[in-house]
């Protein structure tokens, strides 16, 4: 199976049903992505498939053939820069194990959306879990990067 | 806690050096009650002379700074407070600044609120045991760093001044820390290094001072336990028992053993573990493995039924006394007034994120390794050498930072590192074993914040005047049937049981605390804050209905009742006066405020809320107020809160663990609910400014903020909430 992972081809052998999070954790030593849940309730493994934010515990390695994949490790470009330095000026994490999930929905956000509103976030962030609750810091740092992407 | 048995305790914790070292070692997340930080570090951090580059600081010739921290960091910010101690006296360059655990030292690492004779983590007690040994270490480094460069300078030690890790001299000579190490850290250890005055802090207090690992954390470069991929190492899932309290009798795994990627299928003391190359291919054989289990002692029953027998238990007398003021039963026969009520506590599960896990690998040379979130290092050294059978000085630990713990990582019973240790050793050595629990595994495995209930009453005068409190506790212990019962359970009272009740703070001329200890296979454990979840919640709730009874003003009724309490009325006239309290709340608002002390910090919460179409409440602001000492980082001191407050909110308004049958129903984030980003409150923190030793910020967030919402509720339905999560009390 080919996928194109983190902007290079990368052929995969295995199991069509294994989950991507395994795949990327296990088989090819990508371990940003996180393990929470297991059942898209928590978003630690949130990555994208084709620039959406996905949850990579509920995709398997056979619903990516062919499609760009992008993990924490992966994640360049100016908005993930600047979410990514938002995250650390606003000192966000506290564990900081839920952050590569939370920083990879916040750019999947932030590239559709410039300016979200508290709303848009909670739209967005629901389904992403922090169990240290750094929630208010995660939506002050949108509310920065879209200022610093705006100006 | 009364004195007495504070006193006891304390000199348990002085003498009995070798049964505390596993006894002591469980202190958990807990406690410390009474427990002066001033004198235990005075008396026992007070020994000058230990050379600080062996066991706290490491300066690279790279010029990069290693700190050997004696606190485990579960995201509490632990290693940023104590690096940020380090530095203070040290003039490092603090972006070469890092933090690891040390270990396997007790005269280096042991807990000084534990009189120094353990090493862990908990009862947040990680600045407070760190306030002057880390200080002192980074001015003892410094000072031998100066005292290198005048000898290689030939100038005196008083010319040089140190800045941004360089060591410089007014004739122009320089030079950077990493080509002095070496040399200072051979040299002399002097006696007595004095520490920087407070007016000359350029750290402590410090408001900008940056997170130094908000960086890798932001960038996904953090490695956690579930990380690790050393070479050639296994991944194991557990199979546990379905009910706590039975055994394993047999197992067949003929299938799971044929499936790809499966290496082995063997038992361990907690449960069978399912070993393969990795994470997916080691659940997928865990399907088909099948188990028989003796259940004979098995806990069957299901949560109605023990919450029938609990409140049987609550209305009678507790079978012991936690604390007696006064004469209770006279000022009730003779009261006008009676007011009571019944609070109701679930079961809970810290749920982090990182789901338990820990790894092991046996090296030729027979030292074993052993990876994970080590709260409590010296007690699971000595498991893991038992276990593997050899002695505890062959255990190397590895402590790693955990996504998450909230009194988790401190397990009485070592378990995951049982079970690592077990299974590594059962394939013969052959390879190192990650054990990683999955989400279920971790939410049905246990541990858990213990079920409890609170009968209170009390009695009041024709005039509103409170004459005497009563609670009579039921729920279960936490130490005992422990190696801390001990050192914990003072004249059949578990202290994690009563902390908050039994030295509740209000001038009450009559007070009794009674309780009745239940018992379960249901393994219960310290959960951020321990038992001031349950009686921060039930005192302040019923102190608010006492308030409304007496028709005053819930603020003004406390702070009449805390007149020698000065630093509980200071937050308290703090958080209310920020918050706007007395005047009217926006339209469709409600407040509600309580305030608690837990170890040894003082926090005031005012939350605002709203109620939504389920009647379940918004919480849309909360007004903190925070008394712990000097604030060491005072943005931590605010992300502690910020973080405290949405744990508690979380846990009141939606998590339950419920047993049906004995199993435990919920395994997922479907089924145990926490916060989410849309239901979190601004909050807002103040700090009163203070001089007064640190104390701990961990968990004191967490207390008030239940009492706080279930108080707004009040004031905006008229009714109370006694069983929790509040959308259980609505089902009621
Ligand atoms: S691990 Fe995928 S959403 Fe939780
Ligand atoms: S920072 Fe710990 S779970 Fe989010």
């Amino acid at each position: 199976m080919r996928i194109t992972l983190n902007g290079q081809t990368r052929e995969i052998e295995a199991d069509p049903d294994k989950p991507l999070l395994w795949i990327l954790r296990d088989d090819l030593g990508l371990v940003g992505t996180k393990y929470g849940c297991g059942q898209a309730l928590c978003g630690a493994c949130t990555v994208h498939v084709d620039g959406q934010a996905v949850r990579a515990c509920q995709t398997s390695i056979g619903d990516v053939i062919d499609r760009a994949v992008v993990t924490i490790e992966g994640a360049f470009g100016r908005v993930a820069e600047v979410v990514e330095a938002s995250w650390t000026k606003l000192d966000v994490p506290q564990c900081g194990y839920c952050q590569p999930g939370q920083v990879m929905a916040a750019i999947g956000l932030l590239n559709t959306n410039r300016k979200p509103s508290d709303a848009e976030i909670d739209d967005a962030m629901s389904g992403n879990l922090c169990r240290c609750n750094t929630y208010q810091r995660i939506r002050a740092a949108i509310h920065e990067a879209a200022r610093v992407l705006g100006a | 806690m009364d004195h007495s048995s504070l006193a006891t305790l304390d000199r348990d914790l002085r003498t009995s050096r070798r049964s505390f070292l596993i006894g002591a070692a469980v202190f958990g997340s807990c406690l410390v009650v009474g427990f002066s930080a001033e004198a235990e570090v005075s008396q026992v951090a007070a020994k000058p002379g230990d050379n600080p580059f062996v066991g706290y600081v490491q300066i690279a010739p790279d010029d990069s700074v290693t700190i050997y921290s004696s606190q485990m960091d579960m995201g509490q910010g632990i290693y940023h407070g104590i690096a940020t101690l380090v530095q203070e006296e040290l003039d490092a360059d603090w972006s070469k600044i890092s933090v690891v655990g040390g270990f396997g030292n007790v005269a280096l690492y042991g807990n000084l609120l534990l009189g120094g004779v353990v090493q862990m983590t908990g009862g947040s007690s990680g600045t407070a045991s760190s306030w002057l040994r880390y200080r002192q270490a980074g001015a003892t480094a410094r000072a031998m760093l100066i005292a290198a460069a005048a000898e290689s300078w030939s100038v005196p030690a008083g010319e040089i001044k140190t800045e941004n890790g360089f060591v410089s001299h007014p004739s122009g000579k320089s030079a950077r820390y990493g080509a002095l190490a070496a040399r200072a850290a051979s040299g002399q250890v002097p006696g007595k290094v004095g520490l920087k005055e407070p007016k000359d802090w350029k750290y402590i207090g410090n408001q900008t001072l940056p997170r130094y690992d908000s960086r890798p954390k932001s960038e996904g470069r953090q490695q956690y336990t579930i990380d690790l991929h050393e070479r050639g190492m296994l991944t194991a899932v557990m199979i546990h028992p379905p009910l706590f309290g039975a055994t394993l009798r047999s197992f067949e795994a003929s299938k799971a053993k044929a499936m790809k990627g499966v290496v082995d299928v063997v038992a361990t003391p907690r449960g069978v573990a399912v070993v393969a190359t990795g994470m997916w291919e080691a659940i997928k054989a865990r399907e088909v493995v099948t188990v028989e289990w003796d259940d004979e002692k098995a806990e069957k029953r299901s949560s109605s039924e023990i919450a029938d027998e609990y409140r049987a238990a609550a209305d009678k007398h507790g079978e012991v006394v936690a604390s007696n003021v006064g004469d209770v039963d006279t000022a009730f026969a003779n009261a006008p007034k009676l007011i009571e009520a019944r609070y109701e506590f679930p079961y809970l599960a810290h749920a982090s994120l990182e789901p338990t896990n820990a790894a092991a690998r046996m090296n030729p040379d027979g030292t074993l390794e052993v990876w994970g979130g080590h709260q409590m290092p010296d007690l699971y050294q000595t498991v893991a050498a038992k276990v593997a059978g050899i002695t505890p000085d062959k255990v190397i630990l590895r402590v790693m930072k955990t996504g998450g713990g909230f009194g988790r990582r401190a397990s009485v019973d070592s378990d995951v590192i049982v079970e690592a240790v077990a299974t590594a050793k059962a394939i013969g050595w052959k390879a190192p074993v990650k054990v990683q629990w999955t989400r279920e595994d971790d939410m049905r495995a246990g541990r858990y914040r213990p079920a409890f209930m609170h009968k209170m009453r009390a009695a009041l005068d024709g005039s509103g005047n409170l004459l005497a409190l009563r609670d009579t506790l039921v729920g279960q212990s936490i130490s005992r049937g422990t190696v801390m019962e001990a050192a914990l359970i003072k004249n059949g009272v578990d202290l994690l049981s009563v902390e908050g009740m039994a030295n509740q703070p209000y001038a009450i001329p009559n007070v009794r605390v009674e309780l009745t200890t239940t018992n379960s296979p249901v393994p219960v454990l310290w959960w951020r804050a321990v038992g001031s979840t349950h009686t921060a919640y039930a005192l302040e709730a019923f102190m608010d209905e006492i308030a409304h009874a007496a028709g005053k003003d819930p603020v003004e009724f406390r702070l009449a009742l805390l007149k020698d309490k000065p630093r509980h009325a200071a937050v308290l006239r703090l958080a209310a006066e920020k918050a706007g309290w007395g005047t009217p709340a926006p339209a469709g608002r409600f407040r509600g405020v309580a305030v608690a002390e837990s170890f040894h910090s003082y926090v005031a919460q005012v939350a605002e809320i709203s109620v939504n179409k389920s009647g379940l409440p918004r919480v849309h602001r909360v007004v903190c107020a925070i008394d712990c000492g000097v604030a060491v980082n005072p943005d931590q001191v605010r992300a502690q809160m910020e973080g405290g407050i949405g744990f508690g909110l979380g846990a009141i308004l939606k998590s339950r663990i419920t047993l049906d049958k004995g199993r435990i129903v919920e395994g997922n984030f479907d089924g145990y609910d926490v916060l989410r980003i849309n239901e979190m409150p601004s909050v807002e923190v103040h700090i009163v400014k203070s001089s007064a030793p640190p104390t701990g910020v961990g968990e004191p967030g967490v207390p008030p903020i239940g009492p706080a919402v279930a108080n707004a509720m009040f004031n905006a339905t008229g009714k109370r909430i006694r069983i929790l999560p509040f959308g259980d009390s609505e089902k009621s």
